[in-house]
């Protein structure tokens, strides 16, 4: 693996391989002494057009736990804000000696173009491109869900494991959701099936071609298909041009509708577990009660999120493709 | 020099242990390395008068494995040991040549008991470059502080490149850079347990 870009085309292998690495990251993380050697030396470029807070610190964290050195770039205040192009804050990199690129941009594709347009040889981590991809945000959903879902049922230690037969419920704004475009990938991948629950306006241009279901009605679905996860997506009113009206009627409405409540958490089995991949927007597609069950995992995804970075930048990174490797 | 026949941890070649169409040699059998554990495990008490302190780490692959066999027989001559004082220890987020290797995936790190203040046994299978119990130790120092750290290792085949030594050696076995020592185990390659040299240039 040279980069991670989309989750569409990880190879099953590949994501189990991400998975077990980040189980074993996770479990260095209860030590006293959470820092391990693994990637001294190396440069670590956080660069973030578009604004994140977790999803950069967890990114952070995860590389300075692996000892990388860690430059952090984003668009407010720099050259870019004078109008400097992808290009030429790519050669900049380049010319730094970055050794990794982790890109959030507005723009669908800017880390792919990163990646294959020859400007830098950096492996490049896509940390949300647009409406597109988010893939550690998918890969930590699935580690979270084989976690609960797999390890538990089972009692042993989930290495190894795909999601096979697992049903996982993603409801609400799929159309702003690069989460969701990387869940339904990833989770197919791994063997779960996947419904996407949202109103039709939110549902983008071809969705029937993805590996999915899809439904326009939350209670039919948490009762008739009994869900293992359900995996709450954010409202993106940032992306809504039209203001909030524009995609449905009022914030009550959807809230009713297609919100999770504890209502509806009590459709679900027993061991069904609730995920957001934040922030939340309380009160919207989340009720507090909700958001705060014993069966809500979203706390646990954040800690997870830094288990799975850990385990992206050492794939990424540690390795030398091109020696031949010797014994010993 | 014919690679690939005993290549450690690639578990494909050879039901070959005596009879070897393979260039490969058989230096210990499955008797041999029974007894050397044996004496290994009685090392381990007499030099830590009695083993109430011992924790047995092993590292991947084989030494958890070897770990294993020796705590089933410290438990038999030493009832003080605690049968639950045995783990084990993966390597590979210290080595120092992570850089110039393939990207090894990360093993599991169990360390069931505290290890402050105890004496640590670091058990592999052979002992070659140093490089690898070297790392072992870094990996230590992040887990707690042990009292002692000791090594025991089945195969000592020289080469050393730190100023690391075994506390206990199976077997110590004088070899060139270019043979190939590997250490096959029932538990983890489903042959009988053997200890081969491939790549002699006699053979």
């Amino acid at each position: 693996m040279k980069h991670l870009l989309s989750t569409a085309d990880l190879s099953k292998d590949d994501a189990i391989l991400l998975l077990d690495t980040a189980a074993q990251m996770a479990a260095t993380q209860s030590r006293e002494i959470k820092k391990l050697p693994t990637l001294r030396g190396r440069t670590v470029v956080n660069l973030f057009f578009e604004d994140s807070t977790r999803t950069r610190i967890s990114f952070e964290t995860a590389a300075k736990r692996l000892s990388a050195d860690v430059i952090n770039f984003s668009a407010k205040g720099s050259s870019v804000s004078k109008g400097e192009s992808l290009k030429d804050t790519a050669l900049t990199l380049h010319a730094m000696g970055a050794d990794a690129v982790v890109v959030r941009h507005h723009a669908s594709g800017a880390p792919h173009m990163l990646a294959h347009a020859g400007w830098l040889d950096a492996g490049v981590l896509n940390a949300g491109d647009g409406t597109h991809q988010h893939p550690t945000q998918a890969l930590l959903d699935a580690f979270t869900i084989r976690r609960h879902l797999v390890g538990q049922r089972s009692g042993t230690d989930p290495v190894g494991a795909d999601l096979a037969g697992l049903r996982v419920a993603i409801v609400g704004d799929v159309l702003h959701s690069r989460v969701a475009r990387s869940n339904v990938h990833l989770l197919h991948t791994l063997g779960a099936e996947v419904t996407l629950v949202s109103p039709p306006t939110l549902l983008p241009v071809g969705v029937e071609a993805w590996p999915c279901r899809v439904s326009y009605h939350l209670d039919e679905t948490l009762l008739q298909w009994q869900p293992d996860a359900v995996m709450m997506l954010r409202v993106q009113r940032e992306r809504m041009g039209g203001g909030s009206g524009a995609f449905f009627p009022s914030p009550q409405e959807y809230s009713r509708t297609f919100g999770l409540n504890a209502r509806r958490l009590a459709f679900l089995p027993d061991h069904a577990i609730v995920m957001h991949p934040g922030p939340m927007n309380r009160g919207l597609e989340i009720s507090a009660d909700a958001a705060d069950h014993v069966r809500s995992v979203i706390v646990e995804q954040v800690a997870n999120g830094v288990a799975v970075r850990m385990a992206a930048l050492y794939l990424l990174l540690a390795g030398n493709e091109s020696s031949e490797r010797n014994a010993l | 020099m014919n690679a690939g026949t005993a290549v450690p941890g690639s578990g494909t070649s050879s039901t070959s242990t005596t009879t070897s169409s393979a260039p490969a040699v058989t230096v210990l059998g499955e008797a041999e390395i029974a007894r050397a554990l044996t004496r290994i495990a009685h090392e381990i008490t007499e030099r830590n008068k009695g083993a109430r302190d011992v924790v047995l780490l092993g590292i991947p692959t084989r030494g958890v494995t070897l770990a294993a066999r020796l705590a089933t027989l410290l438990a038999e001559i030493e009832p003080s040991f605690d049968p639950d004082a045995v783990g084990e220890l993966d390597v590979t987020m210290y080595r120092d040549d992570l850089q110039r290797q393939p990207t090894r995936s990360v093993g599991v790190t169990r360390v069931p008991v505290s290890i402050d203040d105890r004496t640590v046994v670091l058990v592999d299978d052979v002992l070659f470059s140093g490089r690898t119990i070297r790392a072992a130790l870094d990996a230590l120092n992040d887990l707690g502080r042990p009292r002692v750290v000791q090594l025991a290792a089945l195969v000592d085949r020289g080469h050393r490149e730190l100023p690391i030594r075994a506390d206990f050696v199976g077997k110590n076995l004088p070899t060139s850079r270019s043979e190939r020592v590997g250490v096959r185990l029932r538990e983890t390659d489903g042959v009988a347990d053997a200890v081969l040299i491939a790549g002699r240039a006699s053979a």
